[in-house]
């Protein structure tokens, strides 16, 4: 209690130092949690827009495009055994030709189970026109395609495939995928239609899967693998996009990199100020010996400057940081009017912060809290 | 009675290349109860002397027994715990801590027993105020307050735990003639009133006369020891 006490008393009474060293702690923890909330909605934006509509774990086969057809068991069993599934969506693949008019495109054409397939790919949602296929013989087509082709509503269109088979459907609407090589070639369909086209029986090419976590996807993909003793094919979106895996790993290094620094910089920032505050106060010291404090206590008054600098800034520092992200949010803006990097509160990063702040703050009193431990009060008498 | 204090063989010497010995196989005891002066000419040793008294300083050779106990075989921890609870200094220098009140510097050896300031402890506070003249600068800040009054409220602080021993460095060594007399009347009233023994150092030999006992030191060895 006395060394609290008197750790108050002397942060007080140096006001000007304090609010110095306060300043320095709470800039340097602002930058940090700003620069960490910020990269982490970087990553979070940036996966969002590679991986959130599409597939992040997918089952297959051997061939491509090869059938499954116990699919209803497969899709069963990953629902019973394998935790972390978020969507799982059957889907058959049926890469194939189209001819309207004398024109030929190359096409991908796809069955889904509409509503599965719409919460990985937000059908409902990327519909720009008409509806979604609700009879056998219906199809929605990518804008691209639309546009390429000049297709209008009600269009019919005779797709074949190189094994001689062809059906016709007809568009019933148009989605934008926002990525232009679906736009081009997709046609969705409802799982009948699609296998009615080409005389497929109850069968699909593939089941997709959205996992909870994005970053288990390959872990949740082996669990499966396992499942089926390896009778199918299990791919995942990291082995498939190294790049941006080795991408986001490098930021996540940089941004601990800085943050890294920033605290450093902060820790020797205390650490020197209450060097110089120790030499300031080195007669106080002396005379409290004197009168009856022991090395820990004298250990303690400088250990609880740190501390205090470390609560006080911190709660600055975090409060600082979380403003310049609300107006970084606020201001940094798309012509649209959307935040250009969407960062979103991550409650324990925060606290970590400020915990940060608080382990770092005391920690650089430590050495400061050794010299006044170690003040001989002879020292100060004998000197004057 | 036993003694308050005493020194065998004291011996003490600075450095360790060029070694200076600045005490000489000192041997004294203090009567409780008693008013001592050290007096003799700078460079004597009787500050040395005076701080190995109050276990701030360790003697190179020999023994400090302060109430019978050994203090030369005591931890720092323990020495700590003895110069609060039975030693009250009075240097030259005020010492008091500018962070704090007149009155928070007075209450400060029995805050940092870590016991929390009772009221009764404040009474005693404001009694010991009373007794030195310093009432009305009670809430004033150290640097607030005029030498005199600094050295008076360091002589409270002094008092404040009750010692039994009161050691003072030439505590009027700052102050004007005047306010030389009132305190050494003080220190007198004090010493009177409570029984603490006092051991004063001082170069003023009119005031040396008005104490129990007078010892002179010249070059580190006791030249003259005069009871009165």
């Amino acid at each position: 209690m006395f060394s609290l006490k008197t750790a108050w008393r002397f942060l007080r009474s140096g006001k000007g130092q304090t609010i110095l060293i306060l300043a320095g702690i709470a800039i340097g923890i602002s930058v940090q949690v700003f620069i960490g909330l910020l990269i982490q909605g970087l990553q979070t934006t940036l996966i969002d827009t590679t991986i959130g509509s599409n597939s992040q774990v997918t089952v297959g086969t051997e061939e491509n495009y090869g059938e499954i057809e116990d699919w209803e068991n497969i899709v069963h069993r990953i629902n019973q055994n394998v935790d972390g599934i978020r969507f799982i969506s059957p889907t058959l693949t049926l890469p194939s030709f189209i001819s309207i008019d004398d024109e030929r495109e190359s096409t991908l054409f796809r069955g889904f189970d509409l509503d599965r397939g719409s919460e990985i790919y937000k059908f409902d949602q990327n519909l720009v026109e008409g509806s979604l296929p609700e009879e056998k013989g219906e199809v929605i087509v990518g804008i691209g395609m639309r546009d390429n082709l000049g297709l209008i509503l009600g269009d019919s269109l005779n797709l074949f495939n190189f094994q001689g088979q062809s059906g016709d459907v007809t568009v019933v609407g148009f989605v934008d995928f926002k990525i232009t090589m679906l736009n081009d070639s997709w046609i969705i369909s409802n799982l009948p239609t699609a296998q009615e086209v080409f005389d497929r029986n109850d069968t699909v090419t593939a089941i997709e899967i959205q996992v909870e976590r994005v970053f288990d996807a390959d872990l949740i993909g082996e669990e499966i693998d396992l499942l089926f003793g390896g009778n199918y094919v299990v791919t995942n979106w990291k082995e498939e996009n190294q790049e941006l895996l080795s991408g986001l790993r490098g930021q996540d290094i940089s941004s601990i990199m800085i943050q890294v620094f920033v605290v450093i910089a902060v820790v020797l920032g205390i650490a020197s100020v209450l060097a110089i505050s120790v030499i300031q106060r080195s007669k106080q010291i002396g005379i409290l010996k004197a009168m009856g404090v022991n090395d820990g206590m004298a250990r303690n008054i400088f250990l609880y400057q740190g501390l205090i600098l470390g609560l006080l800034g911190g709660i600055l520092g975090v409060s600082l940081g979380l403003t310049i992200t609300y107006l970084f949010t606020l201001f940094a803006t798309n012509p649209d009017g959307s935040p250009v990097v969407a960062i979103s509160m991550n409650y324990q990063f925060v606290i970590l912060s400020f915990v940060i702040a608080v382990v770092a703050s005391t920690s650089a009193a430590l050495i400061p809290a050794r010299r006044s431990s170690r003040l001989e009060p002879i020292e100060v008498i004998r000197n004057g | 009675m036993d003694k308050i204090l005493t020194l065998k063989n004291i011996n003490k010497v600075y450095g360790t290349k060029i070694k200076t010995q600045v005490l000489f196989d000192l041997n004294l005891s203090f009567e409780p109860g008693s008013f001592n002066s050290i007096i003799g000419q700078s460079g004597s040793g009787k500050s040395t002397l005076l701080n190995i008294m109050g276990t701030l300083d360790r003697p190179t050779e020999g023994i400090v027994e302060i109430m019978g106990k050994n203090t030369v075989e005591m931890s720092k921890r323990d020495l700590a715990e003895l110069r609060n609870k039975s030693l009250g200094f009075v240097f030259q220098f005020h010492y008091l801590l500018p962070e704090f009140t007149a009155m928070e510097n007075i209450l400060l050896p029995v805050m940092m027993q870590n016991k929390g300031v009772s009221q009764e402890v404040k009474k005693r506070a404001e009694e010991l105020m009373e007794i030195v003249g310093i009432e009305k600068v009670k809430n004033n800040k150290a640097n607030d307050m005029s030498g005199g009054q600094q050295q008076r409220t360091a002589i409270a602080r002094a008092l404040m735990n009750r010692p039994k021993l009161i050691l003072a460095d030439e505590p009027t060594g700052n102050l004007d003639s005047e306010a030389t007399d009132n305190i050494y009347q003080l220190l007198k009233e004090i010493n009177e009133k409570y029984r603490s023994t006092f051991i004063v150092i001082t170069h003023d030999k009119k005031i040396a006369e008005r104490t129990d006992r007078v010892i002179e030191l010249r070059d580190g060895k006791i030249h003259l020891d005069l009871l009165r």
